[in-house]
């Protein structure tokens, strides 16, 4: 009877130890995709439960944020936004940023977060930061709601700024800034497993990385102050995709399709890297974790 | 029906000891050099068995090792073994939380595994979001949980409290809310790993019960890892027995649970030293043998039993008097074995050796956990020639006493069992 069975290969899976660095799987993750549903539904649900403002903090926050920004950046420090009103620049570039933010830390925290789950129970371990991603997005959706009415005031009080053709990118813009998180927050969170110092270095690593992102200074102010350093921010895809929102939506600065190309083609190349090593950690890293 | 759903080939894994974290930079890239030449993994060749007792002049030990194992459909298989046997570590291999460093496992069905009931439970969520959550996470979609909502709530006895965030449930309530989901699943292969361990005794019966239906009713396969003889020798046909990352034992599972409680505890029962030595004779050995004149010390209920002392005697004695005392592990007093009562009078001559036996047909204490007291007594003299109240540790498991196929329940039994027979006469009311 063994012999029989030897010799038919019909078996429905293998575990080995060794599996091919791009299989991605994704049948696996459709079949599981009401988990994803799930997973979102949880975070959004819980996060503010027993709190008295609940979601209205999704609001405060980047509009603190951008008021202080306008107050020292533009007030204090003088950077011109052009005919922009500095605060509806701000938060164009905060509420952008903030999504790839929320992405990346939650992400790269995957494994040691959920080091109770996956040490029970298996389903494809992508569906955990592919839900970070999708329940970010809601709260990107409240902010841009906040976004919009300021823009609307702005726009009835004789502000010049304006829509363009290029304003259907913008859901564009907002996949690349969540795919660019996703990937960087799985390279980050397979190599937490094995060298916690890295979480430490995220933590100050983003706030780093927002200074050279564009965040509060148009891409042009940056290459006029400082030209030695200017591929600092000229060559980060995370400036070019803030600054490439903040031109869809207000009109200001322009847009290069070249860097769109190029930022394109870098975001995927992280998130490929990304997936690669995040699935030759699934396999083992609740052994080291 | 014959058919292999599952097989496991030349299965191992390593584990590195100490603190990992220390040198692994420096082991990954040695590791990742003797690979870019084209030679072995260095580290594989080395590697202890897995003895967490003995110190081994290794990092790295071996949880598992050269697993071979085939699975029929419809199986209900037991894996038993010590702690830190490999158990744990191949149910893990099994349900994909961690892969193997050699072999392979090949199989047929989808597995589900039950490693812990209510993995992923929020407590903000209510009841009836967690039963989808869970349901989800273990392999189940949304469309088959709907199908099964009702029976899962029923099941779960929770239906009051559906609507409550479960961080209100009382432990209890939770547990068994997480069980009737993960009893609802439908896998080809379903793992359980020692999730009966939870909740108070009715719902353990329930448990119990439904597991049987899962692999009696509708066949399908299930391995099941458990310390709980009882419930691994009702729920399953076939055990292997698991000793330092190898199967020692492959077999039926009566002979898989008395192999592993010989194999457990055979030694390291003893409380004192022998031989004792007192004034008036030296008690060289006191021990426990089965039918077999095998030395245990896990004992079955309902089984035969020697309870035997080596003795030396000193000086002519007479009238030596014998008394074996069994108290359970709150000290109270079990049963007497006294030669007293039965009559029996020991006469030894000077240096004579002698071997006491006190032989048990059929043990009648309840499954627990004893040890045994002795005192000798010179009735002669009337005088103590040694006492103790804790010479051995010996445990019970639960057994078939009335020889009728049916385990009693633990919980139900008191502390001994008596011989008895039901009658049913009728009579007139006239």
């Amino acid at each position: 009877m063994s012999k029989n069975n030897s010799n038919t290969t019909d078996w429905l899976f293998e575990i080995t130890p060794k599996n091919n660095l791009l299989d991605l799987n994704l049948n696996e993750v459709w079949r599981y995709r009401d988990l994803l549903f799930l997973f979102v539904k949880r975070d959004v649900v819980t996060v503010y439960k027993q709190t008295i403002l609940g979601p209205l903090w999704y609001l405060i926050q980047p509009l603190f944020t951008s008021v202080i920004f306008t107050l020292i950046f533009n007030n204090v420090a003088n950077i011109s936004t052009g005919a922009v009103p500095p605060f509806l620049f701000n938060l164009a570039g905060i509420t952008i940023w903030n999504y790839f933010k929320s992405c990346f830390s939650a992400t790269s925290n995957t494994f040691t977060t959920n080091a109770g789950i996956f040490g029970k129970v298996y389903f494809p371990r992508i569906i955990m930061p592919l839900s970070v991603v999708i329940s970010n997005l809601v709260k990107f959706g409240i902010q841009l709601f906040i976004f919009i009415g300021f823009y609307i005031y702005f726009y009835v009080n004789g502000a010049s700024i304006s829509l363009n053709k290029y304003t259907i990118l913008f859901p564009v813009m907002v996949l690349l800034m969540g795919l660019l998180g996703l990937g960087m927050g799985m390279i980050i969170s397979s190599l937490v497993t094995k060298y916690r110092d890295l979480r430490i270095l995220v933590e100050f690593g983003v706030q780093l990385l927002m200074y050279i992102s564009a965040v509060m200074y148009p891409v042009s102010f940056f290459i006029d102050k400082l030209p030695e350093y200017a591929w600092v921010v000229q060559y980060n895809p995370l400036a070019y995709v803030i600054e490439t929102t903040r031109y869809i939506l207000l009109s200001v600065g322009n847009f290069n399709l070249n860097m769109f190309i190029y930022t394109f083609v870098i975001t995927i190349i992280i998130l490929f890297i990304g997936i690669v090593i995040f699935n030759k950690t699934e396999k083992n890293f609740i052994d080291t974790v | 029906m014959n058919e292999v759903i599952l097989k496991i080939e030349n299965l191992s894994k390593q584990y590195r000891l100490g603190l990992v974290g220390t040198g692994t930079l420096s082991h990954d890239l040695k590791r990742w050099w003797y690979k870019v030449r084209g030679k072995e993994d260095p580290f594989l060749k080395i590697g202890d068995t897995n003895d967490r007792a003995t110190k081994g002049t290794s990092d790295y030990v071996w949880a598992l090792k050269d697993i071979n194992l085939e699975v029929q459909k419809g199986e209900v298989l037991g894996i038993i073994g010590k702690n830190g046997a490999g158990k744990s570590t191949l149910l893990k291999i099994l349900s994909k939380i961690t892969s193997p460093t050699t072999g392979s496992v090949k199989s047929k069905g989808r597995i589900a595994s039950l490693l812990e009931v209510g993995t992923g439970f929020h407590g903000e969520l209510t009841g009836r979001e967690n039963i989808f959550l869970n349901g989800t996470i273990l392999g189940m979609t949304k469309a088959e949980i709907t199908q099964k909502y009702d029976e899962i709530v029923e099941f779960s006895g929770c239906e009051r409290y559906i609507d409550t965030p479960v961080k209100r449930y009382s432990s209890g309530m939770t547990v068994r809310l997480a069980f009737a989901v993960a009893a609802f699943l439908e896998p080809d292969i379903l793992i359980i790993d020692e999730v009966l361990a939870v909740g108070d005794a009715e719902f353990q019966k329930k448990a119990i019960g439904k597991m049987k239906e899962i692999s009696k009713g509708d066949g399908r396969t299930v391995l099941f890892v458990s310390h709980n003889m009882a419930a691994v020798q009702n729920l399953c046909e076939r055990g292997i027995v698991l000793k330092k990352g190898s199967i020692v034992f492959d077999g039926g599972v009566e002979q898989a649970i008395s192999s592993y409680l010989a194999e457990y505890y055979s030694s390291e029962n003893k409380i004192i030293d022998f031989p004792v030595e007192t004034s008036k004779l030296s008690i060289e050995n006191i021990n426990i043998v089965d039918v077999n004149e095998q030395q245990v010390s896990n004992l079955i209920l309902g089984s035969f039993y020697n309870f035997q002392l080596f003795l030396r005697s000193k000086k002519d004695l007479r009238h030596v008097n014998v008394r074996l005392q069994v108290f359970d592990e709150n000290n109270h007093l079990i049963t007497t074995l006294n030669t007293f009562h039965t009559n029996n009078v020991l006469n030894i001559s000077e240096n004579e050796s002698v071997v006491l036996k006190c032989c048990m047909e059929k043990l009648a204490i309840a499954p627990g956990k004893y040890t045994l007291g002795i005192e000798i007594f010179d009735l002669f003299e009337k005088s103590t020639i040694y006492e103790n109240e804790k010479v051995l540790y010996f445990t019970i498991e639960n057994g078939d006493y009335f020889a009728s196929g049916r385990l009693p329940s633990p919980q139900n039994i008191g502390k001994c069992l008596v011989e008895f027979a039901w009658k049913l006469n009728y009579y007139d009311i006239t």
